[in-house]
This record gives structure tokens, sequence and C-alpha cells, in this order.
């Protein structure tokens, strides 16, 4: 054994020899680490202390910068802060408290600085110790928060300084308690030449400020004249940041404030730029004006290197925003959008969309414009925000009447564009679109376009719960075309006057769409070559569509064979022929659908599928045109068209959070309070795994179909309301927010990526011609003449937002609050009013080391008092204890469940913790006494340190502790000190 | 609490030394350590020098090839922080004489005596360089 020692000490690496060992690994570091580990594991056994200390030494390296745990070397540690030698103890002293440093005892007093006597750095030191306790141990406010408080005046600065750092981080949580202390700290900030103490101060003022007016008055003028005298930017800063938080009425003092962030702002320190920012968006809500003056230097930093300087200029954008400069200003952002990086494109424009869609659209006036922008801003190459765009598409439909015919426009847009169907981050938003242009589709100048549109075959990329948006929008269209065909005069009330029995009609329809093959299509037109086409080079109907449109224009409506230019021409492109090819049309391209597997697909398919087989024989019929309108009124499927085009043309309205609330309770209803026994009559029942197939979901169109017609032939002459309302359901059951959709792989794109070429729009890099675009538009003037009123956005009273009721939760910042205001107020009798369970003995208690600071119900106390002392004779006896406890308690319950048994480890888990907490409690309160009681500085400053480690010990810990304070009676302050080392690092360690 | 961290990371993401306000296990601090030092050294020479991160700020300075990053509350100064860096930065520099990544590397624990000095339970309470350095050259003297 001897001989290894030597060997191991002969041989031993030194830490210079360790670390370069691990400056020359450059790969396979941790197998090193561990190698190194192992030695030291051996050599931290040697009975050698030079071995012992080099060994830990090496340890404690790894632990600080590779992670190495250390805990397990606790003992050791201690053995070598016991070593004779400085060097040895040192190393352990280090060990001990894993690389915090300590203050050893063996210095001779006249080492110490002389001029600030020797307990000024173990002062200084309690004082930034002591914002732990309070926080573990609320009642050492008590004891030593007056004398924290004289602290305040001390001459000496350091102490000063963290005096107010303490009250500094108090205020911050609970400002009200120290306004008292104003005086205080009015002093200090005056008197103070320190930097780092004024900015403390005024971290305080600025919390304190806004609760006493009075003060923020008297405040003001030192505050400034700070900012004047100083040269230190980080005080300047402070004086800003309280100003514009705190002292934003005093106009003196925010002109001056104002003047300071502009010097920020235009500083090249891309540190101050960030910060003047910061401050800006702060002043932002109550004084535009200064973001107003430094406009130009907010809209240059979007474009700044800087991301986070970019983000806080946006922001700062943002908030200058408002009804007259919307559109300038989101011109201007999209730009930038579209030359930025993906990160910071979608930050821009996801600020527009939040910024414009706040408080139910309030900044926007032009509809017009906000759905084109959005339009646009979906093909911006790098726009992720397609949920938000969607659901803001669908919101501006349901609010905004006049918005729609634009809607329309944009929607169509969108749709006809098959490169877009290859971007899935679109596909949310594709389907917003083909939602408003089933939904609005009276608006639409071409609806068969939109046909076209909404079957074209690249929508095979789209995830199912969108097609079926898709296909649901076709059958809304096509209702509208046919409706639209049959009576060109509006003439519903008329119409619904017919009694015809429909029923076997819809069971026709239902037979029928089960061979849809056999439709197949006979009149093939353009519309089915163009189709066919489209199918071989997707590329030549895109190139088409844009050719035929940027010729025509805008505004012209391009169909196979008919070009009609106006509004007015629409309704003669209602023909026989153009009504059966768009059956046709539908027919080629959703019939193979009909058998998809997507039940969502399949379900609507047939739906479209039925309605066509079930006029379409009709329609057909007559497409001679050698009878008049007259005639077509009286055929069936008017009646049937008739009823689907009122269901889908009455409107959807955005609906209240509170709606359901609101819904009356029906007379007669008895509701059951106790719903136990559905339990036995479902029992046994299965319910289908499958949500879409739960509640006969899957055959309801059709019987939703059925059901409004019997109705009708029940009360001929009316109206059908009821019918309606169903049918309604029904859609409503069918529209967008059925499914929730889900992102497919992509599938192989052979377009180009959506619109590349808008990048390629002269996009103005220029931000001096930026600022110049919309120096003008910033300026708050108000238009002279709106060009026409805003249109009516549908806005509901209340529940439009969730309100959130944000309750905080009671902390242990209240018991120090309380505690702080009891000694203030100079109400120090009670010492535990803010307590639920009074702990007075514990004051009285506190002196006898065996004497326990606890909130634990009384029974408990005795027990744990018990405990302790029992400990204090035999550090072993406690386990073992609790070990013949708990077998005891195990013969006691020997034929009992394992519940018990359970209940019984749990119990016994809880006990120790309690333990752990108690004698926490214990420590706190004798670092608190000690600071009362003058002990010897050192005792006094590892009391505290070892309190600011902040963590309960466990049930080993305890054994040391104990085993270590017993000792500590007999020994020297020295060794009272290592123990006291011993226990912080052994609370530290696990 | 005001400083919750004190890191040292050369340009490789190499910590060299780490000193923490406040309790982080092993894991953590290795999680923590990771996160931002690739947050803070993809970042240039123009950008500023304050990142957020979590819910605290990391205010940051580099020193030739050492990184010198130090975690804070949300309304702590920025600007006083970066102060604090370079006192440390000068103090060291008083101490080693020109300090350089190795020095600190090699006598760890002096860096750690030094920031120990200065900062206690993340409130900075020791400014004088003298003062900072006292106790290690009284150290020094004894060893």
């Amino acid at each position: 054994m001897a001989g290894t020692s030597i060997m191991d000490s002969l041989f031993q690496r030194t830490l210079e020899d360790l670390i370069k060992g691990l400056r020359l690994q450059l790969v396979g570091e941790s197998a090193f680490v561990s190698k190194a580990l192992e030695e030291i594991r051996r050599e931290i056994k040697s009975t050698d202390p030079h071995t012992k200390s080099t060994a830990l030494q090496k340890l404690t390296y790894l632990n600080s910068l590779h992670g190495v745990d250390m805990s397990w070397a606790a003992f050791h540690a201690v053995e070598v802060t016991s070593s004779a030698r400085f060097h040895h103890k040192k190393i352990g002293y280090l060990a001990g408290l894993a690389v915090v440093p300590l203050r050893h005892r063996r210095n001779p007093p006249h080492h110490q600085p002389a001029p600030q006597g020797p307990h000024r750095r173990q002062r200084v030191r309690a004082i930034a110790t002591i914002l732990k306790i309070f926080s573990k141990y609320p009642d050492a406010v008590r004891v030593c928060f007056k004398r924290l408080v004289e602290n305040l005046e001390s001459s000496d600065l350091q102490t000063a300084s963290a005096a107010v750092g303490v009250f500094c981080e108090l205020t911050a949580k609970d400002p009200k308690s120290y306004l008292p202390l104003a005086p205080e700290f009015y002093r200090i900030l005056v008197d103070s030449r320190n930097n780092w103490v004024l900015i403390k101060v005024l971290k305080i003022f600025a919390k304190l400020a806004p609760l006493e007016p009075r003060l923020a008055k008297r405040i003001v003028e030192p505050i400034c004249e700070h900012m004047r005298r100083t040269g230190a930017k980080s005080l300047i800063f402070e004086c800003i940041w309280t100003i514009v938080t705190s002292l934003s009425e005093y106009e003196s003092a925010m002109k001056l404030a104002a003047a300071n962030i502009r010097e920020f702002l235009v500083d090249d320190d891309p540190n101050l730029k960030y910060l003047g920012l910061q401050a800006l968006l702060v002043v932002a809500p109550k004084h535009l004006w200064v973001v107003l003056e430094n406009k130009e230097v907010v809209i240059k930093s979007l474009s700044d290197v800087d991301y986070n300087i970019k983000l806080e200029a946006l922001r700062l954008v943002m908030a200058m925003v408002s009804e007259d400069n919307v559109a300038e200003i989101c011109r201007v952002l999209v730009n930038y959008a579209l030359k930025s990086d993906p990160e910071f494109c979608n930050e821009i424009l996801g600020s527009i969309l939040s910024t414009c869609c706040s408080n139910v659209y309030e900044i926007i006036s032009d509809f017009d414009w906000y759905v084109s922008l959005l339009g646009e801003i979906s093909r911006i190459p790098h726009c992720q925000k397609g949920e938000e765009i969607e659901s803001q598409l669908i919101d501006i439909g349901m609010r905004v009447k006049d918005g729609r015919p634009e809607l329309i426009r944009v929607g169509r847009d969108l749709l006809i564009d098959p490169a877009l169907l290859g971007n899935p981050f679109l596909h949310r938003i594709l389907s917003a679109a083909a939602w408003v242009s089933g939904e609005y589709v009276k608006f639409s100048k071409n609806p068969f376009e939109l046909v076209e549109a909404l079957l074209q075959p690249r929508t095979s990329l789209l995830p199912p719960s969108i097609r079926a948006v898709y296909i649901q929008s076709v059958l809304k269209v096509l209702t509208f075309c046919v409706h639209s065909y049959l009576l060109p005069i509006e003439a519903v009330a008329s119409s619904s006057s017919c009694s015809v029995d429909l029923e076997p009609g819809v069971t026709d329809s239902v037979s029928g769409t089960e061979c849809p093959e056999s439709t197949d299509s006979p009149t093939c037109e353009a519309l089915a070559d163009s189709e066919q086409g489209e199918g071989f080079n997707p590329r030549a109907l895109n190139q088409s569509i844009e050719d035929l449109s940027t010729e025509n224009g805008a505004d012209t409506i391009v169909t196979h064979g008919q070009i009609s230019s106006s509004y007015s021409f629409k309704k003669d492109c209602f023909t026989p022929g153009s009504i059966a090819s768009l059956f046709d049309l539908i027919e080629t391209s959703l019939g193979p659908l009909s058998g998809s597997h997507e039940v969502e697909i399949q379900e609507r398919v047939r739906n479209v599928l039925g309605l066509i087989g079930l006029i379409q024989g009709e329609i057909r019929g007559c497409l001679v045109p050698k009878e008049g309108n007259i005639e077509k009124k009286e055929l069936k499927a008017s009646e049937v068209i008739t009823m689907m085009h009122d269901a889908f043309s009455e409107d959807l309205g955005p609906v209240p959070l509170s709606a359901q609330e609101k819904v009356p309770i029906p007379d007669g209803i008895v509701l059951k309070e106790n719903l136990s026994d559905l339990e036995e009559v479902c029992g046994d029942i299965q319910f289908p795994t499958s949500s879409l197939f739960s509640l006969g979901r899957p055959h309801s169109g059709e019987r939703d179909g059925v059901a409004p017609f019997k109705s009708q032939n029940k009360e001929e002459s009316e109206p059908s309301t009821e019918s309606t309302s169903l049918l309604a359901e029904h859609r409503k059951r069918h529209g967008l927010y059925y499914l929730p959709s889900e992102k497919k792989d992509i599938i192989s794109n052979d377009y180009p990526p959506a619109n590349d070429h808008k990048l390629q729009d002269n996009v103005n890099d220029d931000a001096e011609d930026l600022v110049k675009l919309t120096e003008q538009s910033f300026l708050t003037k108000k238009k002279p003449n709106q060009a026409r009123p805003r249109p009516v956005v549908v806005k509901l009273d209340e529940g439009d937002e969730v309100p959130i009721a944000a309750k905080r939760p009671e902390s242990r910042d209240d018991l120090i609050s309380g505690a702080v205001r009891d000694v203030l107020l100079g109400n120090e009798v009670m010492p535990s009013s803010s307590r639920s369970n009074p702990s007075d003995k514990s004051s009285s208690k506190r002196r006898g080391k065996e004497k326990i600071n606890i909130d634990q119900p009384s029974e408990l106390k005795e027990d744990l008092a018990n405990v302790v002392k029992s400990e204090l004779g035999n550090p072993n006896s406690r386990r073992s204890k609790h070990r013949t406890r708990g077998k005891e308690r195990k013969h006691r319950s020997p034929g009992k469940n394992g519940e018990e048994r359970e209940e019984n480890g749990q119990d016994k888990q809880k006990s120790s913790h309690r333990h752990a907490r108690v004698t926490w409690n214990h420590h706190l309160g004798k670092a608190a006494e000690n600071l009362n009681y003058k002990a010897p500085c050192n005792i006094l400053f590892w009391t505290l340190r070892v309190a600011s480690v902040g963590r309960a010990f466990n049930a080993l810990e305890l054994a040391y502790i104990y085993n270590i304070s017993r000792k500590m009676k007999q020994i020297d302050e020295s060794s009272y000190l290592q123990a006291w080392v011993c226990i912080s690092r052994t609370s530290n360690a696990f | 609490m005001g400083i919750r961290f004190v890191l040292m990371v050369n340009k490789q993401g190499q910590t060299r030394l780490a000193q923490y306000y406040e309790y982080l296990t092993l894991e953590e601090r290795r999680a923590l350590e990771g996160e931002i030092v690739r947050k803070c050294l993809a970042r240039t020479e123009q950008q500023c020098s304050f990142v957020e991160h979590r819910n605290y700020k990391i205010v940051y300075r580099r020193y030739a090839s050492l990184f010198f990053l130090v975690g804070v509350d949300n309304d702590e100064n920025e600007l006083a922080i970066l102060e604090f860096i370079h006192l440390l930065v000068e103090t060291m520099d008083r101490h080693f004489g020109n300090v350089c990544e190795l020095d600190i590397m090699f006598h760890l624990e002096k860096a750690h005596f030094m920031l120990e000095e200065m900062v206690m339970n993340g409130c900075i309470v020791e400014t004088s360089k003298s003062n900072i350095l006292a106790p290690i050259q009284l150290m020094d003297k004894a060893s």
C-alpha cells in the first residue's frame, strides 16, 4: 500500500500537466477526462497529503470546467482542509466550495487592508447574502432589517453600495413597503458620485415614483442633473430609463431624455443604438412625438446588420402605425420583407398582420387595399404566415360586407395560379381563398373560371382536408351557376311555391353517383381540351392564363370561347353550352375521386356528383332553347337548386365566445343533473374510434338533403326557413373548420417556386428613398378628403377577446414585505403577524441550540425535536431509528395490503424532508442571529455564506452537519470555519 | 439578484471559466452554456452586445480570443454590466500582466478569487482594483 502511494506521488500528474494534456486533446476529450478521473479516484485515497491535495485540485478543475461530478469527494475535501500546510488547506477550501473561493483565517490581522478596518469586507458580504436569507426565512427581516437600513447610511462606500443593491432587489418585488425609506434613498441619489450606486438607486426610484407623486416631483431635478453632469453612458441610460418609465409626465425631463435618446440612436456603437431603440419603444405609447422625431433612424435600422436591432426597429415602426399611414408603412415593410432573410421576413409579416387585425381591424379603413395586401403577402416567397392570413381572410369575409368583391378577386388570383399549389406554406391560405370564393361566389365576375381553378389537376398536391374545402366550394359555385342559369331574375319566393315530391329524385341521384364513369364527358369542348393539356403540361395552362390575363387586363374575364369584359355581360355567360360544359368538367375531374380513401373528399365529391346527377337530365333535356324561362322554373331541378342556393346565400357572421350562454333554455326542458345512469345505458357500447364516423356523420349529407324536402311538402305555402337552417348547419359542418388540416409531404414541384418573379420587382434598396417615401405619411396629418367612408365592420360588443384573469400566486415575497412593513412602522411586538401559523415561540427558542424554528404543525414539532436531539448525541441513530420505526409499522400491520406500505414509504420520505427543512431553518435562524449579536465577523460571514447556497439538505448532509456542529463547541474558530465550509460545500454538491 | 452567471468562453466555444450565482445542475449548466455560446459566438463585431435568452439577458464582450458572457436579469443596466466586464479584464490584466487565455487556464483559482471579490451572490460588491487584488497577493505571499 505504501509503495503505491510513493509511486503515485512520484509520477503523479500535476494540474498543469492535466491542463496541458487537455489542450493537446483535440478530439476525444471526454475519454481523456474519464481517464484522468480514474487516476484521481486512485490518488485521492492516498495518505500522502500532497498527492491527495493535487488530486483534489485536479478534480476541482475538471468539475468547474468539464462538468465532472465531484460530490463523492466531499469527505476528501474536508480531510485536505485539515492539513497543516496552507497550500493544501487552500486547495481543500477551494474544492470545498467547488471553486467558490474563501477568505482564509490564517491571514494575520495586519494584512487586512488598513483603511476600512477588519470588519468591512465581511459586512459587505453579509449584506450581499441577506437577500437569500430573507427569501428563505422571512422572519429574519424582523431580526436584522434595522441594521441593514443603518448600512445604507454607512460612510463606507462599498457597504452602502451593497445595501443599496439589496434594497434594489427587494423594491423590485414589492415597492410599496419601502416607501418610508425614500429619504435615505434620496440622500444617496443627491450625494453619491458612484455610478454603480446611483444606477441602483435610480432603479429603486423608478419603482417608488409611480406610487407617490410628491416623491416623483422631488427626484426629477436631481436625475436631470445627473444626466447633464455625467459622462458615463450607463448612468445616462439609467436616467433615461427612469424618466421614460416612471417620470414621463414631466415635460422638461422628457425633453432632456429625448435628446439623450437621440444621441444614443445616432451613435455608431450598436449597443447604444439598441438601447436607444428600446427606450423609444417604452416612450412610444405616451409620447409618440419622440419616436416621430427619430423616424429616419428607426427606418434605417430596419436594414441594420444586427437582427436584434432590426427587431426593435420593427416594433417601433409598428408603434407608429395609425389609420392614416398604415398603407404607406405596410408598403415600406413589405418591400423590406422581400429583401430580408426568411426569419426577419416572417417577423415583419407577422407584425403587419397582428397590428392590422388588432381590435377588429381598427386601423384599417380601406379593406380593398388590405385584402389585396394580404394577397400580396401570401405571394412573398418566404411567407410562413399561412394560418394567420387564412383566418384573417375568412374573418374579413364574415365581418366586412364591402370587402367581399375584392376578397373574391384576390382569392381568384391565388387559386388560379398553379405554382402556388406546390408550396405547403400556402395551403392554408388557398383553403381560405377556396372557401371565400365558394361562399361569396355571387361577387365573382366569372364563376366558371373559379371552378376550373378549384379543379385543376395540381390540387392533388393539397392535403385532404383542404381539398375537401375546394370540393365544397365547387358545390357552392355549381349551385350558383345553375341557379343563375335557371332563374336569371331573382324569383326565389315564387319558385318555392311549387310542390313536387322530390324524394325519388334524391335516391336516384344517390344511385347515380355509384357509377360516375357512365357519364363520361360526351361533349368534349374546349374546357376538357384545356383540362387535358393541363394534365400533360401544366406550365402551358399557367402560361396561357397569365398571357390572356395580361393581354386583356386584370378586369377582363376569360372563358373558353367567351370573353365578356364587363359585369353586365355576366348573365349572358350562363348559356346552355357553358352549363353543360361545367357539368362535364366537374364530372371528369371529380369522378375519379368518388372512390377516394379520404372520407372527407369522398363524401363531398359524392354530394357534388349527386347534385349533378339529380339535375343534369332535366337541364340537358331543355338545353335546346325552344322553350322560355317560364318552363325552366317548373323543373324539379329548379326546385332543388333554389333550395340549395337559398341555404348557401345566407350570410355567415362572426360568433362571439359568449354566444352559447345567450341561448335561452326552452320552456319545459328538464335537464338531468346526474348523468350517472347514462353510464349504465351506454356502458357496453363501443364508440367507433374514428371521430369522423361517429354520430352517423357519413350519411348526414343525404339525410339533411332529404329532410327539408319533406318538410316543405307539408308546409307548402311557407318559404322553408327550417330547411334552410338545416342546410346551413350542414354546410357549416362541412365548412372550413371541419377538419384540422395536416401538412403532407411536399410533392416534387416542377414549377418555379411560388412567384419568384416578385423578387425582381424593383425593390428599392436605398433606405434614404424609403424615408422620403414615408416622410409625409408619418406626419400625423388627417387626410384631407377620404375617398369613401370606412366600411362597416361587424364588431361584437363583447367576447371578441378572451379575458385572461391573471391571478398572482401568494409567495414568500408577501411574507417579507409584511415583515418589512412591521419593522418600518415600528410594531415589532408581534413577530409573526403575517403568518397564518404563528411561530412566536421561535424568537424565544432561537438561542437554544437544540431549539428549532419551524412552521410545522405542533404535533410534529415535538417528534422532530426528539429526533434532532438524538442525533446530536449519536449521528447515526437517526437512520437506524427510522429503519426501526418503519419495521415496527410493518410488523404492526402485517396483513395490510401494499397500499398501506406505500403510504408508509411516502411518510418516511416526507419526514426526512421535514427534518431537512427544520434544520435548515434552524441554521438560517442562527445566521440571522449572528448578524444581530456581533458574532466574530468570520463566523458571521460563513454562516451567511452557507445560507446563500440556499438549498435544503438531504439526509446524508444532515449527518455531516450534526457531526460537525457537535465538534464546533470544543474547537477553535478556524476549525469552526472549516466546518462551515464543509457544510456549505455538501449542501451545494448534491 | 442582478448577475446570474459569468462565463468565459474561447473562440472555439470551450468554457474557460464558469461561475453561477443560482443553483443549476451540471446538466443544466452544460445545456445552458451550449445554447448561449452558439447564440453569441455567431454574432459579428458590428452587432450589439446584448442577447435576449430565455427570460434574461446576456451581455457579452470579446477580448482577443476570449468571450466574456454575463447573464443578468432583465431590468439590469446593460452598459453597467459591460463596464463590469471591462473592470474584470483590467483587474486580471493588472495581476497577470497582459492577460491571455492561458493565464486563466493555468490560474483558474485566481480568476475565481477575483470574480468572488467583485461579485457576491449576484451583486457587485467591490469595484476597486487594488481591493480586489489584495487577498490574492496575500495568498501568493503565504504559499
